[in-house]
């Protein structure tokens, strides 16, 4: 039980996917200028990346680790991730239009979005077991939810404020972004 | 539409440079410029799938139904992504290792898509070899420089790409200053590498 929750607490802040493993970071940027986006583009890779980790998990586990089929899994996951973001959002739009619409135009996006790659990848290289995913395909994208909702709000006072004009835009948000990347490097110590 | 090949080929040189003047692809950018050798490595990856994605694109344009274009793409470029990773595997196995994860996830780098959707599903496949060819280079000098940066102040060392060799700049006495190769550092100097981009295009 305790190495559950330190695996949870180190994928949420010690190795938060964004700041510390460099993962996600085109949408990071993307998406992170108004809080609503950044809210809804949380949800929808919480909401994806779960999926996605299962199943591609359930995938090596069952079919391209006994048959030897390691080769070729950047494709399969890549089609897998692409079909399930395809499918999840026909599934949505038919049966809970009101959360399609909040995530509506995250969706497509999110199948180059790298954290949700990487995560499928990290789980089969560290060799989870079936618990250890679950945990880290939740605790991933919540480590990712929650440095993309803190950026958002830090954006919005930047916008606002007198930035010298060869920094403006992208510029001072990699900069911001360094500064809160170094308040997570402090975590390390406690694990 | 009148660019000649020598246009498409030099505008990703530095008019298109990406990741500056195209924000794309920033994931590889910031998590492999640790060093010279592994940023000069991932760009070379990454420019020999942009170049044949493109080219594979380009000659299949006419094919591909508009309609279930991206999912072709990301099989055409899966399957280039795939090659590279067994072949560095083969003959390249440090850097491989060194790379990691990063390998396979040249197939969800938006640059590659990108150019896939924006250029090469609407051009000739010359063009469209050039114009991967060129934003390749470039996103490859881009990876140098931000690498070398971090490398020399980070570690004090210069690590020459696809071989043993590592030049140490500074003698004994230096102290390294770890910021540059921990993450934060990366974020913040590419942020700066950026700005000064933008105070030289502004002229």
């Amino acid at each position: 039980m305790g190495d559950l929750i330190l695996l949870a607490v180190g994928a949420i802040l010690v190795n938060n996917i964004l700041l510390i493993q460099y993962l996600g970071n085109c949408p990071f940027l993307g998406t992170s200028k108004s809080m609503d986006n950044a809210v809804g583009m949380a949800m929808a890779v919480v909401f994806v990346l779960f999926m996605a980790g299962l199943v591609t998990w359930l995938l090596d586990y069952f079919i391209l680790e006994p048959f030897g089929l390691r080769y070729i899994t950047t494709i399969v996951f890549i089609l897998v991730i692409a079909a399930l973001v395809q499918f999840v959002e026909l599934f949505l739009k038919k049966s809970i239009p009101a959360l399609y619409a909040g995530l509506g135009i995250f969706l497509p996006l999110i199948t180059t979005n790298c954290a949700v790659m990487g995560v499928c990848l990290i789980n089969i290289k560290e060799e989870y077991n079936f618990i250890e995913m679950i945990i880290s395909s939740l605790a991933y994208p919540a480590g990712f939810g929650l440095a993309l909702v803190l950026f958002a709000g830090l954006r919005e006072r930047i916008i606002i404020g007198r930035v010298p004009t060869p920094l403006q835009d992208v510029s001072i948000a990699l900069v911001t972004a360094g500064f809160m990347s170094l308040s997570f490097l402090g975590f390390k110590g406690m694990i | 539409m009148a660019k000649t090949i020598v246009q498409e080929f030099t505008k990703g040189l530095w008019e298109e440079i990406p990741p500056f003047r195209l924000v794309l692809g920033l994931c590889p950018t910031l998590a492999v410029t640790k060093s010279v050798a592994n940023g000069i490595g991932m760009g070379v990856a990454a420019t020999f799938v942009l170049v044949f994605s493109n080219i594979l694109v380009s000659a299949l344009r006419s094919i591909i139904p508009s309609k279930v274009r991206v999912p072709c793409f990301i099989i055409i470029i899966a399957t280039f992504v795939v090659i590279v990773e067994l072949v560095m595997q083969a003959v390249a196995y440090p850097l491989f290792l060194q790379l990691g994860i990063f390998i396979p996830l040249i197939v969800v780098n938006c640059i590659i898509l990108g150019r896939a959707e924006a250029f090469a599903q609407k051009n000739g496949i010359a063009a469209s070899a050039a114009d991967g060819l060129g934003i390749g280079l470039g996103f490859t000098l881009a990876l140098g420089a931000l690498a070398a940066i971090r490398e020399a102040f980070g570690a004090g060392t210069i690590s020459i790409p696809f071989s043993d060799t590592v030049l140490n700049l500074f003698g004994p006495a230096f102290k390294p200053f770890t910021f540059m190769v921990e993450a934060p550092g990366a974020f913040v100097c590419l942020g700066l590498m950026l700005a000064v981009m933008n105070l030289i295009g502004k002229k």
